[in-house]
Protein backbone atom coordinates (compact mmCIF):
# COMPACT_ATOMS: atom_id res chain seq x y z
CA UNK A 1 0.00 0.00 0.00
CA UNK A 2 1.39 3.46 -0.65
CA UNK A 3 -0.45 5.13 1.49
CA UNK A 4 0.82 3.78 4.38
CA UNK A 5 4.56 3.09 2.59
CA UNK A 6 4.06 7.19 2.65
CA UNK A 7 2.93 7.63 5.61
CA UNK A 8 5.77 5.87 7.17
CA UNK A 9 8.32 7.77 5.27
CA UNK A 10 7.56 11.21 5.08
CA UNK A 11 5.27 11.73 8.39
CA UNK A 12 8.95 13.12 10.27
CA UNK A 13 9.35 15.24 7.18
CA UNK A 14 5.91 16.15 7.24
CA UNK A 15 5.27 16.58 10.91
CA UNK A 16 8.76 19.37 10.83
CA UNK A 17 6.78 20.99 7.92
CA UNK A 18 3.40 20.88 10.33
CA UNK A 19 5.35 22.35 13.31
CA UNK A 20 6.50 25.79 10.87
CA UNK A 21 3.35 26.10 9.86
CA UNK A 22 2.01 26.57 13.09
CA UNK A 23 4.39 28.42 14.24
CA UNK A 24 4.56 30.86 11.46
CA UNK A 25 0.71 31.15 11.15
CA UNK A 26 0.74 31.94 15.33
CA UNK A 27 3.10 34.45 14.98
CA UNK A 28 1.58 36.08 11.90
CA UNK A 29 -1.57 36.30 13.41
CA UNK A 30 -0.59 37.75 16.69
CA UNK A 31 1.80 40.57 14.59
CA UNK A 32 -1.01 41.02 12.29
CA UNK A 33 -4.01 41.49 15.24
CA UNK A 34 -1.92 44.32 16.30
CA UNK A 35 -0.75 45.66 13.22
CA UNK A 36 -4.93 45.26 12.24
CA UNK A 37 -5.72 47.10 15.60
CA UNK A 38 -3.10 49.95 14.82
CA UNK A 39 -4.48 50.53 10.93
CA UNK A 40 -7.83 49.97 12.38
CA UNK A 41 -7.46 52.85 14.52
CA UNK A 42 -5.68 54.93 12.08
CA UNK A 43 -8.48 54.50 10.12
CA UNK A 44 -11.08 55.69 12.63
CA UNK A 45 -9.50 58.58 13.52
CA UNK A 46 -9.90 62.40 12.55
CA UNK A 47 -6.46 62.82 11.70
CA UNK A 48 -6.06 62.35 7.45
CA UNK A 49 -2.79 61.45 7.54
CA UNK A 50 -3.39 58.47 9.59
CA UNK A 51 -6.67 57.83 7.90
CA UNK A 52 -4.62 57.98 4.94
CA UNK A 53 -1.32 55.68 5.62
CA UNK A 54 -4.35 53.13 6.50
CA UNK A 55 -6.11 53.19 3.48
CA UNK A 56 -2.83 53.30 1.11
CA UNK A 57 -2.13 50.15 3.60
CA UNK A 58 -5.02 47.85 3.03
CA UNK A 59 -5.31 49.05 -0.65
CA UNK A 60 -2.29 47.91 -1.56
CA UNK A 61 -2.45 44.52 0.27
CA UNK A 62 -5.83 43.99 -1.19
CA UNK A 63 -5.02 44.93 -4.23
CA UNK A 64 -1.98 42.62 -4.94
CA UNK A 65 -2.06 38.93 -4.79
CA UNK A 66 -0.02 37.21 -1.58
CA UNK A 67 2.50 35.61 -4.08
CA UNK A 68 3.74 39.24 -5.62
CA UNK A 69 3.66 40.52 -1.85
CA UNK A 70 5.84 37.34 -0.77
CA UNK A 71 8.53 38.19 -3.45
CA UNK A 72 8.61 41.94 -2.75
CA UNK A 73 9.39 41.30 0.64
CA UNK A 74 11.83 38.35 -0.24
CA UNK A 75 13.76 39.29 -3.50
CA UNK A 76 12.81 43.16 -3.67
CA UNK A 77 13.32 44.87 -0.45
CA UNK A 78 16.60 43.70 0.23
CA UNK A 79 18.29 44.00 -3.46
CA UNK A 80 16.83 48.04 -2.48
CA UNK A 81 18.32 47.66 0.74
CA UNK A 82 21.83 46.20 -0.41
CA UNK A 83 22.08 49.95 -2.36
CA UNK A 84 22.68 50.98 1.48
CA UNK A 85 23.67 48.10 3.46
CA UNK A 86 25.62 45.75 1.23
CA UNK A 87 25.26 42.57 1.70
CA UNK A 88 21.70 42.53 3.16
CA UNK A 89 19.27 39.89 3.09
CA UNK A 90 16.38 38.34 4.54
CA UNK A 91 15.47 34.96 5.69
CA UNK A 92 12.98 32.90 4.03
CA UNK A 93 11.10 32.69 7.63
CA UNK A 94 11.62 36.65 8.53
CA UNK A 95 10.35 37.15 4.35
CA UNK A 96 7.65 34.81 5.62
CA UNK A 97 6.20 36.32 8.66
CA UNK A 98 6.13 40.01 7.57
CA UNK A 99 4.48 39.39 4.00
CA UNK A 100 1.86 36.82 6.16
CA UNK A 101 1.65 39.56 8.92
CA UNK A 102 1.01 42.39 6.71
CA UNK A 103 -1.49 40.69 4.92
CA UNK A 104 -3.71 39.37 7.55
CA UNK A 105 -3.28 42.91 9.20
CA UNK A 106 -4.91 44.69 6.46
CA UNK A 107 -8.03 42.74 6.39
CA UNK A 108 -8.16 42.22 10.69
CA UNK A 109 -8.39 45.77 10.31
CA UNK A 110 -11.73 45.97 8.08
CA UNK A 111 -12.76 42.99 10.13
CA UNK A 112 -12.44 45.42 13.51
CA UNK A 113 -14.07 48.34 11.61
CA UNK A 114 -16.77 46.31 10.21
CA UNK A 115 -17.17 45.60 13.91
CA UNK A 116 -16.98 48.44 16.33
CA UNK A 117 -19.39 50.17 13.44
CA UNK A 118 -21.79 47.09 13.62
CA UNK A 119 -22.48 48.05 17.80
CA UNK A 120 -25.81 50.32 18.22
CA UNK A 121 -25.45 53.43 18.48
CA UNK A 122 -27.41 53.89 21.36
CA UNK A 123 -24.95 51.78 23.39
CA UNK A 124 -22.74 54.96 23.01
CA UNK A 125 -25.31 57.45 23.73
CA UNK A 126 -26.48 55.83 26.81
CA UNK A 127 -23.10 55.43 28.56
CA UNK A 128 -22.10 59.47 27.49
CA UNK A 129 -25.61 60.60 29.11
CA UNK A 130 -24.54 58.36 32.08
CA UNK A 131 -21.73 60.91 32.42
CA UNK A 132 -18.85 58.53 31.26
CA UNK A 133 -15.98 59.34 29.04
CA UNK A 134 -15.42 58.19 25.29
CA UNK A 135 -12.28 56.57 26.19
CA UNK A 136 -14.10 54.06 29.24
CA UNK A 137 -17.21 53.85 26.75
CA UNK A 138 -15.03 52.98 23.93
CA UNK A 139 -13.19 50.21 26.13
CA UNK A 140 -15.74 48.76 28.55
CA UNK A 141 -18.86 49.44 25.87
CA UNK A 142 -17.98 49.23 22.36
CA UNK A 143 -15.45 46.81 22.14
CA UNK A 144 -16.45 43.76 23.98
CA UNK A 145 -19.45 44.20 21.50
CA UNK A 146 -17.70 44.62 18.78
CA UNK A 147 -15.69 41.40 19.68
CA UNK A 148 -18.64 39.16 19.78
CA UNK A 149 -19.85 40.62 16.55
CA UNK A 150 -16.37 39.31 14.95
CA UNK A 151 -15.75 36.54 16.31
CA UNK A 152 -17.16 34.47 13.18
CA UNK A 153 -15.17 37.12 10.91
CA UNK A 154 -11.55 36.20 12.74
CA UNK A 155 -12.16 32.96 12.95
CA UNK A 156 -12.31 32.72 9.52
CA UNK A 157 -9.37 34.88 8.01
CA UNK A 158 -7.27 32.85 10.93
CA UNK A 159 -8.04 30.06 8.65
CA UNK A 160 -7.36 31.90 5.07
CA UNK A 161 -3.79 33.07 7.35
CA UNK A 162 -3.19 29.13 8.11
CA UNK A 163 -3.83 28.12 4.38
CA UNK A 164 -1.92 30.95 3.18
CA UNK A 165 1.42 29.91 4.71
CA UNK A 166 1.55 27.30 1.74
CA UNK A 167 2.41 29.74 -0.63
CA UNK A 168 5.43 30.89 1.30
CA UNK A 169 6.70 27.63 0.21
CA UNK A 170 7.51 29.29 -3.04
CA UNK A 171 10.01 31.74 -1.05
CA UNK A 172 11.78 28.65 0.03
CA UNK A 173 10.23 28.75 3.93
CA UNK A 174 10.46 24.77 4.85
CA UNK A 175 6.41 25.19 5.86
CA UNK A 176 3.97 21.39 5.26
CA UNK A 177 3.64 22.27 1.68
CA UNK A 178 7.22 22.54 0.73
CA UNK A 179 8.49 19.24 2.59
CA UNK A 180 5.51 17.44 0.71
CA UNK A 181 7.58 18.95 -2.43
CA UNK A 182 10.92 17.67 -1.59
CA UNK A 183 9.37 14.46 -0.85
CA UNK A 184 7.42 13.84 -3.97
CA UNK A 185 11.00 15.01 -5.72
CA UNK A 186 12.53 11.65 -4.87
CA UNK A 187 9.63 9.34 -4.48
CA UNK A 188 6.70 10.36 -7.17
CA UNK A 189 3.63 9.19 -4.31
CA UNK A 190 2.26 12.56 -5.43
CA UNK A 191 -0.98 11.42 -4.62
CA UNK A 192 -0.76 9.71 -0.75
CA UNK A 193 1.78 12.49 -0.30
CA UNK A 194 -0.73 15.48 -1.40
CA UNK A 195 -3.71 13.73 0.14
CA UNK A 196 -1.75 13.09 3.74
CA UNK A 197 -0.84 17.29 3.29
CA UNK A 198 -4.66 17.54 3.03
CA UNK A 199 -5.62 16.01 5.82
CA UNK A 200 -2.64 17.96 8.30
CA UNK A 201 -4.42 20.80 7.23
CA UNK A 202 -7.45 19.73 8.35
CA UNK A 203 -6.21 18.54 11.50
CA UNK A 204 -5.24 21.99 12.16
CA UNK A 205 -8.30 23.73 11.22
CA UNK A 206 -10.46 21.97 12.73
CA UNK A 207 -9.13 22.35 16.07
CA UNK A 208 -8.89 25.97 15.20
CA UNK A 209 -12.73 25.57 14.37
CA UNK A 210 -13.29 23.37 18.14
CA UNK A 211 -11.65 25.87 20.15
CA UNK A 212 -13.31 29.04 18.07
CA UNK A 213 -17.05 27.35 18.80
CA UNK A 214 -16.03 27.10 22.48
CA UNK A 215 -15.26 30.88 22.46
CA UNK A 216 -18.50 31.51 20.52
CA UNK A 217 -20.20 29.79 23.09
CA UNK A 218 -18.86 31.39 26.03
CA UNK A 219 -19.76 34.77 24.69
CA UNK A 220 -23.23 34.09 24.02
CA UNK A 221 -24.75 36.03 27.10
CA UNK A 222 -27.77 37.24 25.34
CA UNK A 223 -28.55 33.75 24.23
CA UNK A 224 -32.91 33.14 25.80
CA UNK B 1 -43.52 82.31 30.64
CA UNK B 2 -41.83 82.77 34.53
CA UNK B 3 -39.44 85.43 35.04
CA UNK B 4 -35.99 84.73 34.39
CA UNK B 5 -34.92 86.78 37.63
CA UNK B 6 -35.58 83.50 39.60
CA UNK B 7 -32.69 81.75 38.41
CA UNK B 8 -32.38 79.67 41.92
CA UNK B 9 -35.04 77.24 41.72
CA UNK B 10 -34.50 76.96 37.87
CA UNK B 11 -33.17 73.61 36.72
CA UNK B 12 -33.20 74.45 33.62
CA UNK B 13 -32.67 77.60 31.06
CA UNK B 14 -32.66 77.41 27.43
CA UNK B 15 -32.21 80.97 25.30
CA UNK B 16 -32.59 81.25 21.54
CA UNK B 17 -31.49 77.64 20.81
CA UNK B 18 -31.23 77.09 17.33
CA UNK B 19 -30.30 73.44 15.90
CA UNK B 20 -29.66 72.68 12.43
CA UNK B 21 -28.78 69.29 10.65
CA UNK B 22 -27.36 70.58 7.58
CA UNK B 23 -29.96 72.63 5.73
CA UNK B 24 -32.40 71.64 7.85
CA UNK B 25 -33.39 73.70 10.60
CA UNK B 26 -34.92 71.38 13.39
CA UNK B 27 -34.91 73.98 16.70
CA UNK B 28 -35.62 77.71 15.27
CA UNK B 29 -35.07 79.75 18.83
CA UNK B 30 -36.87 78.09 21.35
CA UNK B 31 -36.91 79.22 24.88
CA UNK B 32 -37.45 77.05 27.79
CA UNK B 33 -37.15 77.61 31.58
CA UNK B 34 -37.72 74.44 33.60
CA UNK B 35 -38.03 74.77 37.61
CA UNK B 36 -36.79 72.52 40.26
CA UNK B 37 -39.41 69.73 40.92
CA UNK B 38 -41.31 70.44 37.42
CA UNK B 39 -42.94 67.72 35.22
CA UNK B 40 -42.76 68.86 31.97
CA UNK B 41 -44.56 67.10 28.98
CA UNK B 42 -43.15 67.85 25.45
CA UNK B 43 -45.86 66.66 22.97
CA UNK B 44 -46.97 67.33 18.83
CA UNK B 45 -46.36 65.57 15.74
CA UNK B 46 -42.90 63.47 14.58
CA UNK B 47 -40.59 65.44 13.23
CA UNK B 48 -41.55 69.04 14.85
CA UNK B 49 -37.93 69.03 16.92
CA UNK B 50 -38.86 67.85 20.50
CA UNK B 51 -36.74 65.22 20.58
CA UNK B 52 -33.81 67.37 19.28
CA UNK B 53 -34.45 69.52 22.24
CA UNK B 54 -34.29 67.09 24.39
CA UNK B 55 -31.21 65.59 23.66
CA UNK B 56 -29.60 69.21 23.69
CA UNK B 57 -30.42 69.62 27.31
CA UNK B 58 -27.50 67.01 28.03
CA UNK B 59 -25.83 67.87 25.09
CA UNK B 60 -26.08 64.14 22.97
CA UNK B 61 -26.85 66.56 20.28
CA UNK B 62 -24.20 69.60 19.76
CA UNK B 63 -27.04 73.10 19.70
CA UNK B 64 -25.95 75.16 16.68
CA UNK B 65 -26.92 78.27 18.69
CA UNK B 66 -27.96 79.90 21.72
CA UNK B 67 -27.42 78.79 25.61
CA UNK B 68 -28.57 76.26 27.82
CA UNK B 69 -27.88 75.73 31.14
CA UNK B 70 -28.66 72.81 33.60
CA UNK B 71 -28.26 72.83 37.13
CA UNK B 72 -26.27 76.25 36.93
CA UNK B 73 -23.56 75.03 34.30
CA UNK B 74 -23.62 76.51 30.65
CA UNK B 75 -23.43 73.49 28.94
CA UNK B 76 -22.93 75.49 25.71
CA UNK B 77 -20.07 76.93 27.18
CA UNK B 78 -16.89 74.80 25.15
CA UNK B 79 -15.49 74.80 28.46
CA UNK B 80 -17.85 73.47 31.14
CA UNK B 81 -16.81 69.40 31.72
CA UNK B 82 -20.11 68.06 29.61
CA UNK B 83 -19.42 65.08 31.82
CA UNK B 84 -19.22 65.97 35.63
CA UNK B 85 -22.93 67.81 34.15
CA UNK B 86 -24.30 64.34 32.71
CA UNK B 87 -23.80 62.70 36.00
CA UNK B 88 -26.63 64.48 37.21
CA UNK B 89 -29.06 64.24 34.15
CA UNK B 90 -30.55 60.85 34.09
CA UNK B 91 -31.90 60.18 30.39
CA UNK B 92 -34.12 57.10 29.46
CA UNK B 93 -33.98 56.34 25.52
CA UNK B 94 -36.72 55.21 23.52
CA UNK B 95 -35.05 51.55 22.71
CA UNK B 96 -34.01 51.16 26.17
CA UNK B 97 -29.68 50.82 25.31
CA UNK B 98 -29.20 48.69 27.57
CA UNK B 99 -25.87 47.43 27.81
CA UNK B 100 -26.34 44.29 26.04
CA UNK B 101 -23.19 41.99 27.21
CA UNK B 102 -23.78 43.04 30.89
CA UNK B 103 -26.54 41.38 33.25
CA UNK B 104 -29.16 43.93 34.50
CA UNK B 105 -26.93 44.21 37.90
CA UNK B 106 -23.72 45.38 36.15
CA UNK B 107 -25.70 47.84 34.05
CA UNK B 108 -27.03 49.60 37.09
CA UNK B 109 -23.48 49.34 38.71
CA UNK B 110 -21.41 50.21 36.03
CA UNK B 111 -21.75 53.96 35.66
CA UNK B 112 -21.32 54.37 39.14
CA UNK B 113 -18.56 52.00 39.89
CA UNK B 114 -17.08 53.89 37.01
CA UNK B 115 -17.37 57.09 37.94
CA UNK B 116 -15.60 56.46 41.22
CA UNK B 117 -19.07 57.56 43.28
CA UNK B 118 -19.83 54.33 44.76
CA UNK B 119 -17.72 50.99 45.59
CA UNK B 120 -19.01 48.41 43.94
CA UNK B 121 -20.42 47.07 47.34
CA UNK B 122 -22.26 50.42 47.42
CA UNK B 123 -23.78 50.28 43.81
CA UNK B 124 -24.42 46.24 44.31
CA UNK B 125 -26.82 47.63 47.33
CA UNK B 126 -28.28 50.63 45.34
CA UNK B 127 -28.80 48.34 42.41
CA UNK B 128 -30.93 45.55 44.25
CA UNK B 129 -32.91 48.41 46.51
CA UNK B 130 -33.52 50.13 42.84
CA UNK B 131 -34.44 46.74 41.47
CA UNK B 132 -36.66 46.37 43.98
CA UNK B 133 -38.10 49.69 43.56
CA UNK B 134 -39.13 49.05 39.55
CA UNK B 135 -40.46 45.94 41.15
CA UNK B 136 -37.74 43.71 38.96
CA UNK B 137 -35.83 42.15 42.26
CA UNK B 138 -35.87 38.83 40.52
CA UNK B 139 -34.29 40.08 37.84
CA UNK B 140 -30.66 40.78 39.14
CA UNK B 141 -28.74 38.48 36.99
CA UNK B 142 -30.39 38.21 34.02
CA UNK B 143 -29.06 39.48 30.40
CA UNK B 144 -31.21 42.83 28.58
CA UNK B 145 -32.00 39.66 25.74
CA UNK B 146 -34.46 38.03 28.30
CA UNK B 147 -36.40 40.79 29.73
CA UNK B 148 -39.28 41.83 27.86
CA UNK B 149 -39.58 45.72 26.89
CA UNK B 150 -41.75 47.08 29.59
CA UNK B 151 -39.01 45.20 32.03
CA UNK B 152 -36.08 46.92 29.57
CA UNK B 153 -36.95 50.16 30.24
CA UNK B 154 -37.55 49.62 33.82
CA UNK B 155 -34.13 48.46 34.23
CA UNK B 156 -33.05 51.70 31.91
CA UNK B 157 -35.07 53.84 34.49
CA UNK B 158 -33.01 51.95 37.33
CA UNK B 159 -30.03 52.46 35.75
CA UNK B 160 -30.18 56.38 35.40
CA UNK B 161 -31.27 56.69 38.78
CA UNK B 162 -28.29 55.00 40.76
CA UNK B 163 -26.40 58.00 39.48
CA UNK B 164 -29.07 60.14 41.72
CA UNK B 165 -29.31 62.64 39.05
CA UNK B 166 -31.48 65.50 40.09
CA UNK B 167 -32.84 66.20 36.52
CA UNK B 168 -34.47 62.86 34.25
CA UNK B 169 -34.86 63.12 30.58
CA UNK B 170 -37.20 60.54 29.10
CA UNK B 171 -37.35 60.49 25.26
CA UNK B 172 -40.45 58.24 23.98
CA UNK B 173 -40.08 56.01 26.81
CA UNK B 174 -42.51 53.92 25.83
CA UNK B 175 -43.32 54.56 22.21
CA UNK B 176 -41.47 51.19 21.53
CA UNK B 177 -43.34 49.25 23.83
CA UNK B 178 -46.23 46.80 23.25
CA UNK B 179 -49.54 48.03 24.74
CA UNK B 180 -49.97 46.17 27.70
CA UNK B 181 -46.38 47.34 28.90
CA UNK B 182 -46.71 50.58 28.75
CA UNK B 183 -48.51 51.06 32.26
CA UNK B 184 -45.72 49.42 33.81
CA UNK B 185 -43.35 51.89 32.79
CA UNK B 186 -45.49 55.16 33.35
CA UNK B 187 -46.25 53.53 36.78
CA UNK B 188 -42.72 53.88 37.40
CA UNK B 189 -42.67 57.44 36.04
CA UNK B 190 -45.44 58.71 38.23
CA UNK B 191 -43.47 57.51 41.33
CA UNK B 192 -40.70 59.33 40.24
CA UNK B 193 -42.66 62.60 39.81
CA UNK B 194 -44.73 61.74 43.09
CA UNK B 195 -41.18 62.02 44.80
CA UNK B 196 -40.56 65.55 43.30
CA UNK B 197 -38.30 64.40 40.71
CA UNK B 198 -37.53 66.89 37.97
CA UNK B 199 -38.77 65.62 35.00
CA UNK B 200 -38.78 66.39 30.79
CA UNK B 201 -40.98 64.02 29.30
CA UNK B 202 -40.73 63.61 25.30
CA UNK B 203 -44.38 61.82 24.99
CA UNK B 204 -47.19 60.67 22.70
CA UNK B 205 -48.80 59.02 26.01
CA UNK B 206 -51.34 62.04 26.50
CA UNK B 207 -53.34 60.39 29.51
CA UNK B 208 -50.02 60.45 31.08
CA UNK B 209 -49.50 64.02 30.49
CA UNK B 210 -52.60 64.90 31.61
CA UNK B 211 -52.74 62.87 34.84
CA UNK B 212 -48.57 63.72 35.74
CA UNK B 213 -47.53 66.74 34.01
CA UNK B 214 -47.16 70.34 35.55
CA UNK B 215 -47.07 71.83 32.15
CA UNK B 216 -47.86 71.06 28.79
CA UNK B 217 -45.91 72.39 25.82
CA UNK B 218 -47.18 71.76 22.51
CA UNK B 219 -44.23 71.34 20.17
CA UNK B 220 -44.64 71.92 16.15
CA UNK B 221 -42.02 72.66 13.35
CA UNK B 222 -39.07 74.17 15.79
CA UNK B 223 -40.65 75.73 17.93
CA UNK B 224 -43.31 76.25 21.03
CA UNK B 225 -46.62 76.73 19.87
CA UNK B 226 -47.89 76.55 22.86
CA UNK B 227 -47.85 76.10 26.75
CA UNK B 228 -49.88 75.57 29.82
CA UNK B 229 -51.10 73.50 32.32
CA UNK B 230 -52.49 70.30 31.35
CA UNK B 231 -56.06 71.56 31.78
CA UNK B 232 -55.45 74.37 29.44
CA UNK B 233 -53.61 72.73 26.61
CA UNK B 234 -55.94 69.41 26.52
CA UNK B 235 -59.09 71.36 27.50
CA UNK B 236 -59.11 74.53 26.17
CA UNK B 237 -56.01 74.94 23.37
CA UNK B 238 -56.03 78.52 22.10
CA UNK B 239 -53.78 77.45 18.55
CA UNK B 240 -55.75 75.53 16.01
CA UNK B 241 -52.44 73.68 15.38
CA UNK B 242 -52.70 72.37 18.96
CA UNK B 243 -56.40 71.88 18.38
CA UNK B 244 -55.41 69.52 14.80
CA UNK B 245 -53.13 67.95 17.08
CA UNK B 246 -54.93 66.87 19.76
CA UNK B 247 -58.25 66.26 17.67
CA UNK B 248 -55.86 63.35 15.58
CA UNK B 249 -54.65 61.90 18.93
CA UNK B 250 -57.29 61.99 21.71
Amino acid sequence: MDFLKVLKEATPMLIEGVRLTIGISLLSLMIGVIVGLLSCIMGMSKNPVLKGISAVYIWLIRGTPMIVQAFVVYFGVPQLIQKMVPGFTLTAFVAGVITLSLNAGAYLSEIFRSGIEAVDPGQIEASRSLGVSSRITMTRIVLPQAFKITIPSLVNQFIITIKDTSILSVIGMAELVNKAKIYVGSTYQFFATYILVAVYYLVIISVLMIVSKFVEKKFSYDKQ
Amino acid sequence: MTNSNFSDNKKVIVRDLHKSFGNLEVLKGVDLEIAEGEVVCLIGPSGSGKSTILRCLNRLEEPTSGTIIVDNYNITDKKTDINKVRENIGMVFQQFNLFSHMTVKQNIMFAPVKLKKMTSEEAEKVAVRLLERVGLADKVDYYPRQLSGGQKQRVAIARSLAMKPDIMLFDEPTSALDPEMVGEVLAVMKELAAEGMTMVVVTHEMGFARDVADRVIFFSDGNIVEEGTPEDIFDSPKSQRTKDFLSCVL
